[in-house]
């Protein structure tokens, strides 16, 4: 590991803050580009059946109408890719569907028609005027309606994932446990609602296309709408420097992005294409309905024997997608005994699609509630339970962990929470009419890495300032922020003489920023981009005749301030340039992950509590705090890990009580697509949250040894608070969201 | 008041109609008159992104369900997505953009930066313009009233806390 | 949304016979409703008539002790109204509790009571739904109904009325006033909204062109002792699954004057006449607050996903009137 300099673990405020305040910042909708027009999306009202004729003589007519594009017009996509995360660094397409290539509608919503005018509003009332006639046939798309027909898939997860997976003896584990807890356990669908609705802008320049796209990776843009159009990628550039949120809507590229594209090129002019809220709903991918049903078995001194976890859940008819909710129980207890299957059927809906902790949020529910489910039955502590199951290597491989900390977690974090003391008998803390209780649960959550090399770019300008490059956008993460700071310590600077240039697919390659990769990845390409710059500055300096580090071993060259010091000989980079006269010295890092086997089982882990209070008479939960203790490797900038962390753990707070998203058994159209109907957590839902970091050395899983906060602080926390409730009142719910009708 | 139907109906002929082809409107943007050239049916927020290049206001969703459109119309906080830009005529409008006096920042977007209360940004102007009106509005006397008075603004983020201690912040310092 | 024009009229017999002389005109207040749905292609007017300038603001204290509130006076001016917040603090409570202080600061007190129902089926222009479109049949019927009434519905319709502030004034007898094509009319509160029936898209007795100019509240000592109570999901900004309008008068460990109005359950602002009738002359004892609650949800005709309703309805309303009794013990976290 790296030695812990200055800069990195710093609390710096964000460096764009003053611009998101201000409202400088520009997300991509708000670049000015003169002769915009304006594109949006007709969806199909129905959800399974064809087209059998599109009368858009009305919307053409209208003023200031440019095109209206459909399956019959809209020149053909040269392919559409495979789906493939879009952390694989390939094409990455949300699904392995394009609409407009023909008339078949496999889900309502899915798209069917561009307008473009030459103002936004004209654009929609015109699209409001197209005129579709359908043949309609009855969509399957609840979990009851498809149950029957599931099936077990060889692959899942765009490929990733098997099907099955499983060790030792299932059945022989749960034969030989005292106790068997045996829950199953339901979940509406979500969907990611980031304020920001995806987009992009298009502008072609003769065969060259420009896009400004809402996206957590420009070079995975480029690369899907590359294939799409056909056309080369040294002629597409994605720009993407502010990103209005994402929670994954973004991480996989939608086909308004292409379509954009097209209509750009039809309409010879550049195209505006903004989804509205409802389209949010259909066109970006969600959260799958689902159930899942966990068996686990064990001895009567709480050591697990077996864990069985099923999952069953829908999806759409191009691609066998199920979140992987069946990634953390195999691994977070020491237990000889797994099976774990997803079940899936086809269904009218889009594919669904990577959703904060996507998996891991939801696999947890069920195992750290049948968890608490079995502490109960075994008369035993929570914590104790899990603290007795406790694996000091990962089960599924036997390799030592690169890092844990999940025991510190437990540890702090319950000292934290004050949980020592806790009466576990439910239903005995009343305030007036609420009871409260108090619930924990565990988090973990994979250490994933890319699978091909990162690279970024240093360059140090002569008057000692140094921008340093990579191309991924800053969706919130405060990516742009720490790598400022990653940088800084690298090349041995001052904070502000560095400055981090990102979401720009001319700078270099990274692969979207998803999967909480995205800090460990970055921050490895860009250390190593400001260490090469450093060291090639050195040699610069002690090759050099004139400079007074000349002949110094470069290894004995430190930097602090821009300034090279062996000894009692300094030289700025500055110093060095100018009197070279070099307007600039630039070099590039790769970071390239340890490929195939690494040897060590790698995780993120936490410990989640959660106090509730719940007024039983009439069905009210409100979360009175929660605390978070979690152990993501070295923290490059508290404040905003901090930050991250809260917002994971608060997504558990809706997860618990709030989002729930159902399609009409009839119509296949969602219920809830506005975020009126589709509840996310106000400021009054939300709690103060305590959060604590556990930092555990990690020199495997990436330079830096980060293993990211993006998605570890909503892992758990469901579970947590549904715990919470089953002791204040003695109810387990077993499904999300938790709601009124469910405590009455 | 009593009146015929018939003198209704005359006087109702009179009423002066604009539109619906684009109108030249007039309106006061912090502090400065900014005439444009908009179909009545232009909401505010849309004559000021598209028209006005004042993108700090934003479209979360064009419904009135998520606050990332607050403005002051007249000193209120209002949601843009829902005003007709017509309607402001004669009005002033205040967008985030006109909060700092030059390069000093306002209290709040100081706060907000030092108290991290935001993670991508995109609901940033709409939960400071809604924070400096409800101190002006007096309702940020504890933490509760924070909560209930800054709930018509959404953060997906979910930087709740930190907003609050934003907002504390700069409640306190004026005390 | 379809090409408007705009008109600003600045006396009200003008705005009222210009909208009245033109079946494609609406009157626009504070737009929260009328532009939401004409983006939504669920209102098609061709003409908007801006009526905000005109002067029917305010909140005027009448000589019997009631009060008057003008059309266009925004919700959060009323709720913040002294004489509001001290004579009928449901009312002031309703509106703080509704939507959020943005919207509070547009909304018109007319629009309020005008504003559209929240059914999902309603605002999707794509779903069939025979209140948008007479004859299209019902979609919430079958479908996603956690949020919708269980009483005053029909067979054609079981979308909740969405407002809040129109509970507390049914309980308080309120009138609205109006001017239409044919002068001056007031209607019974209880009157003012219909119930769907056969005919969903009818939702007031008003002419097209008629236009709310004040909702006057008469005096009620009882709305001293009185609270507006919402159970949801979220904490904040969002409609009610139920809310409970209550005023109440004890005297000597009886009652001697109740109001109850329902929200969040109903098709309309639903008065709770029969917990009113039961309560009347009643001891003021848990069991009868259960037993009044319980006979007025007896009709009560939920769909399988919204059944819980009825009981949440029951429950709240024991809880308003426990409130409002000061049950010791009982107190709110």
């Amino acid at each position: 590991m790296t030695t812990i300099a200055p800069a990195i673990g710093q609390s710096l405020d964000r460096v764009d803050g003053r611009a998101k305040v201000t409202g400088s910042a520009r997300y991509f909708a708000e670049t000015p580009i003169p002769g915009i027009s304006y594109a949006v999306l007709v969806g199909s009202r129905i959800a399974n059946g064809r087209i059998t004729g599109i009368d858009a003589g009305d919307a053409r007519a209208e003023e200031g109408v440019l095109a209206v594009l459909t399956h019959e017009n809209l020149p053909s996509i040269a392919e559409q890719p495979p789906l493939i995360p879009s952390l694989g660094g390939t094409a990455a397409p949300g699904q392995t569907f394009f609409p407009m290539q023909d008339d078949v509608v496999h889900y309502a919503g899915q798209h069917i028609a561009i307008v473009v005018a030459d103002t936004l509003e004209r654009a929609q009332y015109a699209a409001s005027l197209i005129r579709v006639s359908y043949e309609e046939r009855p969509p399957l798309v609840t979990l009851d309606q498809g149950r029957d027909q599931a099936y077990v898939p060889d692959r899942v997860f765009g490929g990733w994932l098997p099907g099955r997976v499983s060790r030792g003896d299932i059945e022989t584990g749960l034969a030989a446990a005292d106790v068997r807890v045996d829950t199953t356990f339901s979940y509406a669908a979500n969907n990611h609602n980031p304020l920001e609705p995806s987009g992009t802008t298009a502008e072609w320049d003769g065969d060259e296309v420009l896009l400004h796209d809402a996206t957590q990776g420009v070079n995975a843009t480029q690369i899907t709408v590359a294939r799409q159009l056909g056309i080369p990628l040294s002629k597409i550039r994605v720009i993407g420097h502010y990103v209005g949120g994402s929670f994954g809507s973004k991480a996989m590229i939608h086909d308004h992005a292409a379509l954009a594209a097209l209509a750009a090129r039809e309409v010879g002019r550049p195209v505006k294409l903004v989804l509205t809220r409802e389209q949010m709903f259909t066109s970006v991918g969600h959260r799958e309905e689902q159930e899942q049903r966990i068996t686990l078995g064990a001895t009567r001194d709480g050591r697990l024997t077996g864990i069985r976890h099923h999952k069953l859940s829908p999806t759409s008819h191009f691609d066998d997608w199920a979140e992987p909710s069946l990634g953390v129980s195999p691994e977070i207890y020491g237990c000889p005994n797994f099976d774990g299957v997803y079940r899936i059927f086809r269904a009218n809906t889009m594919t669904p699609t990577f959703m904060r902790a996507p998996g891991e949020a939801s696999g947890m529910f069920a195992l750290e509630c049948a968890m608490d489910e079995l502490a109960g039955e075994l008369g035993m502590d929570p914590i104790e339970l899990r603290e007795r199951n406790l694996s000091a290597v990962s089960p599924s491989s036997g390799r030592p962990w690169s890092s844990s900390g999940l025991l510190e977690c437990y540890r702090r974090g319950a000292e934290r929470f004050g949980w020592e003391g806790r009466d576990p008998r439910p239903g005995r803390r009343r305030e007036g009419n609420w009871l409260i209780g108090t619930g924990m649960a565990s988090a973990g959550y994979p250490v994933v890495l890319p699978p091909n090399p990162q690279r970024a770019r240093a360059r140090m300008y002569a008057d000692g300032t140094a921008v340093v490059q990579a191309a991924t956008p800053d969706f919130g993460t405060g990516v742009a922020t720490v790598m400022t700071q990653v940088a800084a310590d690298a090349l041995g600077m001052s904070l502000d003489r560095c400055r981090f240039e990102n979401g720009d697919t001319d700078l270099p390659n990274i692969a979207a920023a998803v999967g909480s990769a995205g800090s460990g990845m970055i921050s490895a390409a860009v250390h190593s981009a400001a260490t090469a710059l450093r060291n090639q500055l050195i040699a610069q300096a002690t090759g050099d005749s004139n400079s007074p580090l000349y002949g110094a071993d470069p290894v004995d060259v430190v930097v602090q301030d821009g300034v090279m010091t062996a000894g009692t000989a300094r030289e700025s980079y500055a110093e060095l340039l100018q009197r070279d006269v070099q307007p600039d010295a630039e070099a590039t890092g790769t970071w390239s992950p340890p490929g195939g086997d690494p040897g060590y089982g790698m995780m993120t882990f936490g410990a989640q509590f959660a106090e509730v209070a719940v007024d039983a008479e009439l069905g009210l939960v409100r979360v009175r705090r929660l605390t978070g203790a979690f152990a993501p490797g070295r923290v490059l900038n508290p404040k905003l890990a901090r930050s991250q962390l809260m917002g994971g753990m608060l997504w558990g707070l809706g997860q618990a009580l709030l989002e729930a998203n159902h399609m009409h058994p009839r119509t296949g159209r969602w219920a809830g697509a506005s975020l009126g109907e589709y509840l996310v957590a106000v400021n009054a839902d939300a709690p103060d949250v305590d959060v604590e970091l556990v930092e555990v050395e990690d020199s495997v899983v990436n330079p830096l040894g980060v293993k990211g906060v993006g998605e570890i602080g909503q892992v758990g926390v469901a579970a947590a608070i549904a715990n919470a409730v089953h002791h204040a009142t003695g109810r387990r719910v077993r499904k999300l969201p938790i709601a009124i009708e469910d405590l009455l | 008041m009593s009146v015929r139907s018939s003198d209704l109906t005359e006087r109702g002929q009179a009423l002066d109609e604009r539109g619906p082809g684009p109108v030249t409107v007039v309106l006061s943007v912090n502090g400065t008159e900014r005439s444009l050239e908009i179909e009545p049916r232009v909401s505010l927020l849309d004559a000021l992104r598209e028209h006005l290049d004042l993108t700090g206001a934003k479209k979360g969703c064009d419904q009135g369900t998520c606050g990332t459109c607050t403005v002051w119309v007249d000193g209120n906080r209002v949601l843009s997505c829902l005003t007709l830009a017509l309607t402001c005529e004669g009005h002033e409008v205040t967008t985030v953009e006109g909060l700092a006096d030059g390069e000093e920042l306002h209290a709040m977007q100081r706060a907000f930066i030092a108290e991290d209360a935001f993670q991508c940004g995109f609901c940033t102007p709409g939960q400071i313009m809604s924070a400096v009106a409800l101190l002006k509005e007096g309702h940020a006397h504890d933490d509760a009233e924070i909560k209930e008075w800054m709930s018509g603004n959404i953060c997906r983020c979910a930087a709740y806390p930190h907003i609050r201690a934003a907002i504390r912040a700069v409640r306190d310092e004026a005390q | 949304m379809r090409p408007i024009t705009y008109s600003r009229a600045t006396d009200t017999a003008t705005a009222v016979a210009a909208v009245s002389a033109d079946p494609t005109s609406d009157f626009l207040a504070g737009g929260t409703t009328e532009i939401d749905l004409l983006r939504q292609n669920v209102l098609h007017p061709r003409r908007l008539v801006d009526i905000n300038q005109l002067p029917l603001t305010g909140v005027e204290l009448l000589p019997d002790g009631g009060v008057r509130i003008g059309a266009l006076a925004r919700m959060s001016e009323v709720a913040a109204t002294p004489v509001v917040r001290e004579r009928y603090p449901l009312i002031s409570q309703a509106l703080e509790l509704g939507a959020s202080a943005q919207l509070r600061h547009m909304a018109s007190m007319g629009g309020n009571l005008l504003q559209r129902v929240r059914c999902s089926y309603f605002r999707d222009a794509e779903s069939p739904c025979n209140k948008r479109e007479p004859g299209a049949g019902c979609s919430a019927i079958d479908g996603f109904s956690r949020g919708h009434a269980v009483l005053g519905t029909s067979e054609h319709c079981i979308a909740t009325h969405p407002s809040d502030v129109a509970v507390a004034l049914m309980a308080l007898d309120a009138t609205v006033h109006t001017l239409g094509p044919s002068g001056e009319r007031s209607y019974a509160f209880d009157d003012f909204f219909l119930l769907p029936g056969d005919s969903p898209h009818r939702e007031h007795p008003m002419a097209h062109g008629e236009l709310i100019t004040a909702i006057e509240v008469p005096a009620a000592p009882v709305a001293r002792n009185s609270l507006y109570l919402k159970v949801r999901d979220r904490e904040s900004y969002e409609f009610a699954l139920v809310s409970v309008a209550a005023a109440l008068s004890v005297v000597d460990g009886t009652i001697a004057d109740v109001r109850v109005a329902l929200g969040g359950v109903a098709t309309k602002p639903w008065r709770a006449w029969r917990v009113e009738d039961f309560l009347i002359g009643a001891r003021t004892v848990r069991s009868n607050f259960e037993q009044a609650a319980r006979v007025e949800l007896i009709e009560a005709r939920p769909t399988p996903m919204n059944a819980f309703k009825a009981e949440l309805a029951q429950r709240t309303i024991v809880r308003a009137l426990d409130t409002l009794t000061g049950d010791p013990g009982r107190s709110a976290s």
